[in-house]
């Protein structure tokens, strides 16, 4: 199957794919097990050495 | 100028042009409300029109927008990305010193040859798309190496992490890029350089300019300023995000919904009905991600809600998220078809845009630079009592303009759509522009004390940024950056 016809494909079902890309993203942000990354990116911004 | 090189400069981030932008920051919101008063005071007197056709209201009316949107929120929004990008990045800009120089200058360019064109009548006659190819051409090329600087910065990051509040100025530059080139596709025509064609024409062109419209609200003014709220309002309240997982909720979501909000601007034309549901539905459906980004913003503040008595730059950024609640409560109830057809075309759209504008991008940039000039500068802020009568002052005049746009705007609405007994409009055209006069008046005062409050700011700026240096503690080391912690 070449990029064209997966392009056609996508472009079709685009509601159906969109919802469980979304899905997806959601699952994968509020997994278990996440909440610690979480915190840690969160300080980013007050782990300035500049400041 | 000598101002912006006061400090000494850390070895690590680029900032001089980072200062600059904060300075154009302040004189184009001054010249942008300004624009704006006069406008006002045009709706209330028309004499004030002066019977010239480079002053009249139609000329104006492009200059105020697009001072205040691209000139004031645009130099915020290009200044803070390059600051929070370098700070959370823990790298140098992407070309330097040069390259933010080349965006200032650049952007300042654009930002003239714009507004000449439309005091002489040049103009694509594209609300918030006005400037003419030559204009859209010069904007492209500032805009990609905005892309570059932004984008090579993250790559080359140390932070293995992307802070949030880059995905969201990332999204903001990439998708301002392609609207901005899809809505200016146009063929110019003549001897002169001041006309153009665009490419599509008819309902094609008007769906295609509210995508853009649309998505000029949903990327620069919602995505842009977003990534502001969640660097400054973090550093301000001196607490992380309250729910970063909720943030990446807020980003995705938003991404996904906003692109197709734009046929709401087309109720009842000649666009197909199905688009205008769609347009509609996506609209409501944007509520979640607002109030979701908005809860988070304003629950970073629990545990530190103490802070609003003391820090009044905090109070600003605090009252930017109650208004952008506020605004994104309003726009999805009148992008509701029955709605749209009583507010559509009246005052009270102009109310709710300015909630939106005065509200949260205002005072969130207000916030953003009592915060960021004392850094850039390293210098205290000359007055904190300043900044608390800029609050109030800008408040009372953003209470002074919604209010007035509401009356006058459903008054408005209800006198154009009655009938007397015989089916008959009861109501002249003339009548409802007389009827609008008081309200008129009330919305001028209100941008008055708009601009006032902007004034305060101004002046507490200078005497911050020109203070005579404090003998700032040597001892520290300019910038070493730390080792790995």
């Amino acid at each position: 199957m070449d990029i064209q016809r997966l392009h056609e494909i996508l472009s079709t079902i685009w509601v159906v794919w969109f919802v469980l890309l979304f899905t997806g993203i959601l699952a994968w942000v509020l997994r278990p097990g996440s909440r610690e990354a979480a915190n840690r990116h969160a300080s980013i911004p007050l782990r300035d050495s500049q400041l | 100028m000598a101002a912006l090189a006061a400090p000494a400069p850390t070895e690590l981030d680029v900032e001089a042009p980072v200062r600059a932008f904060a300075i154009a920051t302040v004189f184009w919101g001054i010249a942008g409300f300004l624009a704006g008063v006069v406008i006002a005071a045009q709706l209330a007197f028309p004499l004030l029109n002066l019977d010239l056709e480079w002053t009249t209201f139609g000329r104006l009316r492009p200059l105020h927008t697009s001072a205040v949107i691209f000139a004031f929120g645009g130099n915020a929004l290009i200044g803070t990305s390059l600051f929070i990008v370098q700070r959370t990045c823990r790298a140098r800009l992407f070309g330097g010193e040069e390259m933010g120089w080349f965006l200032f200058w650049g952007y300042q360019f654009f930002i003239v040859t714009a507004a000449v064109g439309y005091l002489f009548g040049v103009t694509q006659g594209k609300e918030y798309a006005e400037p003419e190819w030559y204009v859209d051409i010069w904007l492209t090329l500032v805009w990609v190496a905005y892309l570059v600087a932004f984008g090579g910065t993250i790559l080359k990051r140390r932070e293995p992490h992307i802070y949030v509040a880059n995905w969201f100025l990332l999204a903001f530059i990439i998708t301002v890029a392609m609207l901005h080139i899809v809505n200016n596709l146009a063929l110019p025509v003549g001897g002169g350089i001041g006309k153009s064609y665009g490419v599509a024409s008819g309902v094609q062109d008007a769906m295609i300019q509210w995508w853009y419209g649309h998505n000029a609200v949903g990327f620069f003014l919602t995505a842009g300023f977003l990534g502001m709220m969640y660097y400054f309002i973090p550093k301000q309240a001196g607490r992380p995000v309250y729910s970063y997982r909720l943030s990446i909720v807020h980003f995705w979501s938003l991404i996904f919904l906003y692109i197709w909000a734009g046929p709401h601007h087309l109720h009842y034309t000649a666009l197909p009905d199905w688009a205008q549901t769609l347009g509609m539905v996506f609209s409501i459906m944007l509520w979640m991600p607002s109030w979701g980004g908005m809860i988070n913003g304003l629950m970073t503040l629990s545990g530190a809600w103490d802070k609003l008595r003391t820090d009044p730059g905090l109070r600003f950024s605090v009252t930017a998220v109650g208004f952008y609640a506020m605004a994104t409560f309003e726009g999805p109830v009148m992008s509701i078809r029955a709605v749209n057809s009583l507010s559509h075309y009246t005052d009270w759209t102009i109310g709710h845009v300015h909630s939106g504008a005065l509200g949260w991008n205002g005072f969130i940039i207000f916030g953003a630079l009592y915060w960021l000039i004392p850094v850039l500068w390293n210098k205290k802020l000359y007055s904190e009592r300043l900044v608390s009568w800029h609050f109030w002052v800008a408040t009372l005049g953003i209470v002074l303009y919604i209010t007035a746009m509401w009356v006058s705007g459903i008054m408005q609405g209800l006198m154009w759509r009655a009938y007397d007994e015989h089916g008959f409009l009861q109501y002249a055209f003339v009548e409802t522009v007389a009827a609008m006069h008081p309200y008129y008046v009330i919305r001028m005062l209100g941008g008055l004390l708009y601009l006032s409050g902007a004034l305060i700011m101004a002046w507490n700026i200078y005497r911050t940024v020109t203070a005579r240096e404090e003998e700032a503690p040597a001892a520290l080391p300019a910038a070493l950056p730390m080792a790995a912690e």
